[in-house]
C-alpha cells in the first residue's frame, strides 16, 4: 500500500489500456479501448448508459476480465489478479455499505482485512471520518444516515486502505440537485489533496466537465474522444460527442477542400458556410455537419445567416431566440440578457466566428473518431 | 369487512383450529373420562412427569430435533449457497432435486431411507432418524436460505472483495451475518418439523429409539388417555413458539438489514 504525500504528486496511480476489450457472449460491451492516465489524475469516463463505460471500470476492479487486451497499473498487468489483491478501490452506485456495521466499522473493514494493527486502524478511520466530516456518525448503522452522509462513508471507506486509483461508479448519482453540486466541489477539492488517480463513470455531461481534468466520451463500447472539457466541447470530433456535451444546432451540407486543422467551407441549405475541422471530418465532397453553439451565434447586421425570431425566452442571465431560417433550420441563439431582445417576427442576421463552428462528419455514429 | 365475510372467515378458523382447541381445553380436564368434563385441573400434565416411557421418548425427540436440525441447516445452507451460483451449470435441475423431498411423500421418503439402511448394513437407531430427519429438513433450509440469499445486494459482496476480502472472508464477514435470520429461521422450522415427524421415524428407528410422535401414535391405538391431551398440547405449544420465533426473528432481521422480507 503506498502512502501519498498530499504535496507531492504521487509516482503510483499510472493507468494505462491497451486494446481492451469485453464481450458477454455475442455482445461487445467494450471494444478496443486503448487510453493512458496519468498518475493523479482526475479522468472521468462519459456516456449513455450501456456505453461500456461501467464494464470498463469494473474490468479495472477486476469483477470482470477482458477478453482481449491488457490493464495495466504503473506497468503492471491486472490480469488475473483478483478483485482483493487489486491496490484500486471502488465507491459503488448503490453506496454498498454493509448494514449489519457500523459507520466504523464500514471504514475499518478494508483495513481490517489487510491486518493492520488496531491502534493504526482506528487512528485511520478516524482520519478517514474526518476527512468526510463523519467523526460524529461513527457508531451509526447506515440505514440510520441519509443519503449525502452515506456517500460520504461509502468515500471514506474507499479511501482508508490509501488506494493507488479510486473508481467511482456514479458517485453522485443518487443525490439531489444542490447536494450534488456541493458535493462534486467537495470531491474535487478532496482528489487535489490526495493526488489519487480518480475515475469517475457517469451519464451526466455537467457532472463530467465539473469534475474531470479530462474525460473520455463512450459510445458503444468505444472510446470516441478524449480530452478536456474545453476540447469536447470546442472541438467535438463527431455529432454524438457535440449532442452530448451542451447544447447545438447541426446544420448538414457537403465538406469543401481541405481537411484536419484547417478551417473548411460546408455547402448547406443555408448556402457556404466555413467552420473548423479540427479532427478530420471527411474528404472533399462527403457529408458534414456544421456545430453551431447558442451562445457563439450573435446578431449582427452582416450576419451570414438570414432569419425570422420565431420566440425569445428570457433564461435569467441570457435570452435564448429561435430563429428560423428560409432554407428549414431553425437556429438557437443565446444573447445577453438585458440588451435589446428581437420581437417575434423580427428579421434577424445572425454571424459567427468560424473558428468557434466545428466540422463534424454526417453520420449517427462517430465512425473511427480518433481516440 | 361483510358479514358474509365474516361468518367465512370464522367457519374457516373453527374448522383449522376447533379440534386443536378442543384437544387443549380437555388436557386441563379434571376427570379421567376423555369426553366428560369434570372441571378445572392440571393433574395429567403432573402424571406426564412420572411416566418414565414418556420422557424417555421426549428426550429422544429433543436429541434427534436439535441433532438433525443442526446436520440439515449445515448441508441446507450449503445447498443455498451453492444454487446462488449463476455460472453454476444445471442450476434449474439442481435446485429442483434439492427441492423435491418437500412434496415427496413421506411414505416414499421413509421406505427409501429403511432400504438405503437396511442395505448398508446400519443398526437402526437415534443415528439413524437423524439422517432421515436431516435428509427431508434439509430442503426447507436450503429453501428459506436461498429466498434471502437472493435478496442480497451483490455490490455488498463485491464491495468487500473490492476492499480485500478473499471469497472465504466475504462468506464470513458479509454474507453469512446477512444470510442469518434466514439460517436461525431455518434451524428452527427444521427442528419442529423433526419433533412434528411421525411416519419416516417409525420406518427408520430401531429398538430403544421411539419418538414422542411415536409414542403417542402408539398408546392412542389403545384408547385416548388425558395424558395424551396433556403431553399433545405441550407438543403444540413447542411447535408454535418454533414457527413463531422463526418468523419472528426472519422479519426483524431482515429490516434491520434493509431487506425487503
Amino acid at each position: 500500500m503506498t502512502t501519498a504525500s498530499p504535496a507531492s504528486p504521487p509516482a503510483t496511480g499510472h493507468l494505462r489500456f491497451e486494446r481492451v476489450a469485453k464481450r458477454f457472449g455475442a455482445v461487445t460491451a467494450v471494444a478496443e479501448v486503448s487510453l493512458d492516465l496519468a498518475a493523479g489524475e482526475f479522468f472521468c469516463l462519459l456516456g449513455p448508459s450501456g456505453c461500456g463505460k461501467s464494464t470498463l471500470l469494473r474490468m479495472l476492479a477486476g469483477f470482470e476480465e477482458p477478453s482481449a487486451g491488457r490493464i495495466l497499473l504503473d506497468g503492471q498487468d491486472l490480469a488475473g489478479t483478483p478483485p482483493h489483491r487489486r491496490p484500486v478501490n471502488m465507491m459503488f452506485q448503490s453506496y454498498a455499505l454493509f448494514p449489519h456495521m457500523s459507520v466504523a466499522g464500514n471504514v475499518a473493514y478494508g483495513l481490517r482485512q489487510a491486518g493492520m494493527p488496531a491502534a493504526e486502524r482506528d487512528a485511520r478511520v478516524a482520519e478517514m471520518l474526518r476527512l468526510v466530516r463523519m467523526e460524529e456518525y461513527a457508531g451509526r448503522r447506515p440505514d440510520r444516515l441519509s443519503g449525502g452522509q452515506r456517500q460520504r462513508v461509502a468515500l471514506a471507506r474507499a479511501l482508508a486502505r490509501r488506494p493507488r486509483v479510486l473508481l467511482l461508479d456514479e458517485p453522485l448519482g443518487a443525490l439531489d440537485r444542490s447536494l450534488r453540486e456541493a458535493t462534486q466541489g467537495e470531491l474535487r477539492a478532496l482528489q487535489r489533496r490526495l493526488g489519487t488517480t480518480f475515475v469517475v463513470v457517469t451519464h451526466d455531461p455537467a457532472e463530467a466537465m465539473t469534475l474531470a481534468d479530462r474525460i473520455g466520451v463512450m459510445e458503444g463500447g468505444r472510446l470516441v474522444q478524449v480530452g478536456r472539457a474545453d476540447a469536447l466541447y470546442e472541438r467535438p470530433a463527431s455529432r454524438f460527442v457535440a449532442g452530448l456535451l451542451g447544447d447545438a444546432t447541426l446544420i448538414p451540407g457537403t465538406l469543401g477542400a481541405g481537411g484536419a486543422g484547417e478551417r473548411r467551407a460546408l455547402d448547406t441549405a443555408l448556402g457556404r458556410l466555413e467552420g473548423f475541422d479540427a479532427h478530420g471530418a471527411g474528404p472533399e465532397g462527403a457529408p458534414g455537419l456544421l456545430v453551431l453553439r447558442p451562445e457563439r451565434l450573435a446578431p449582427r447586421p452582416d450576419g451570414e445567416l438570414p432569419g425570422t425570431v420565431l420566440d425569445a425566452t428570457y433564461l435569467g442571465d441570457r435570452v435564448m431566440l429561435r430563429v428560423a431560417t428560409a432554407a428549414g433550420p431553425v437556429l438557437r441563439a443565446a444573447v445577453p440578457a438585458g440588451g435589446a431582445v428581437p420581437e417575434p417576427g423580427a428579421a434577424l442576421r445572425l454571424g459567427y466566428a468560424p473558428e468557434a463552428a466545428a466540422l463534424v462528419p454526417e453520420g449517427p455514429v462517430s465512425a473511427g473518431a480518433p481516440a | 369487512m361483510h358479514p358474509l365475510a365474516r361468518i367465512a372467515l370464522a367457519l374457516g378458523l373453527a374448522f383449522l383450529y376447533g379440534p386443536i382447541l378442543l384437544l387443549v381445553v380437555y388436557s386441563f380436564n379434571e376427570s379421567r373420562l376423555v369426553t366428560v368434563w369434570g372441571g378445572f385441573s392440571t393433574r395429567w400434565y403432573a402424571a406426564l412427569l412420572a411416566d418414565s416411557a414418556l420422557v424417555a421418548a421426549t428426550t429422544v425427540t429433543l436429541k434427534v430435533a436439535l441433532a438433525s436440525a443442526s446436520l440439515a441447516t449445515v448441508l441446507g445452507t450449503l445447498a443455498a449457497f451453492a444454487l446462488d451460483r449463476r455460472r453454476l451449470p444445471g442450476r434449474p435441475l439442481l435446485s429442483g432435486l434439492v427441492y423435491a423431498p418437500m412434496v415427496m411423500p413421506e411414505v416414499i421418503t421413509g421406505l427409501s431411507l429403511l432400504l438405503l439402511f437396511v442395505g448398508l448394513g446400519i443398526d437402526r437407531g437415534l443415528v439413524t432418524i437423524v439422517i432421515a430427519h436431516a435428509t427431508f429438513t434439509l430442503s426447507f433450509v436450503a429453501v428459506v436460505v436461498q429466498a434471502r440469499l437472493r435478496s442480497i445486494d451483490r455490490s455488498l459482496l463485491e464491495a468487500a472483495a473490492d476492499l480485500g476480502a478473499p471469497p472465504e472472508q466475504v462468506f464470513f464477514t458479509v454474507t453469512l451475518p446477512l444470510i442469518a435470520p434466514a439460517v436461525i429461521a431455518g434451524f428452527l422450522l427444521a427442528f419442529t418439523l423433526s419433533m412434528d415427524d411421525l411416519v419416516i421415524a417409525s420406518f427408520v428407528s430401531g429398538p430403544g429409539a421411539t419418538t414422542l410422535p411415536m409414542r403417542l401414535y402408539s398408546q392412542v391405538r389403545l384408547g385416548v388417555t388425558p395424558e395424551i391431551n396433556a403431553i399433545s398440547t405441550l407438543l403444540i405449544a413447542a411447535v408454535s413458539l418454533g414457527v413463531l420465533a422463526a418468523s419472528l426473528i426472519a422479519a426483524r432481521r431482515g429490516r434491520a438489514a434493509g431487506v425487503p422480507v
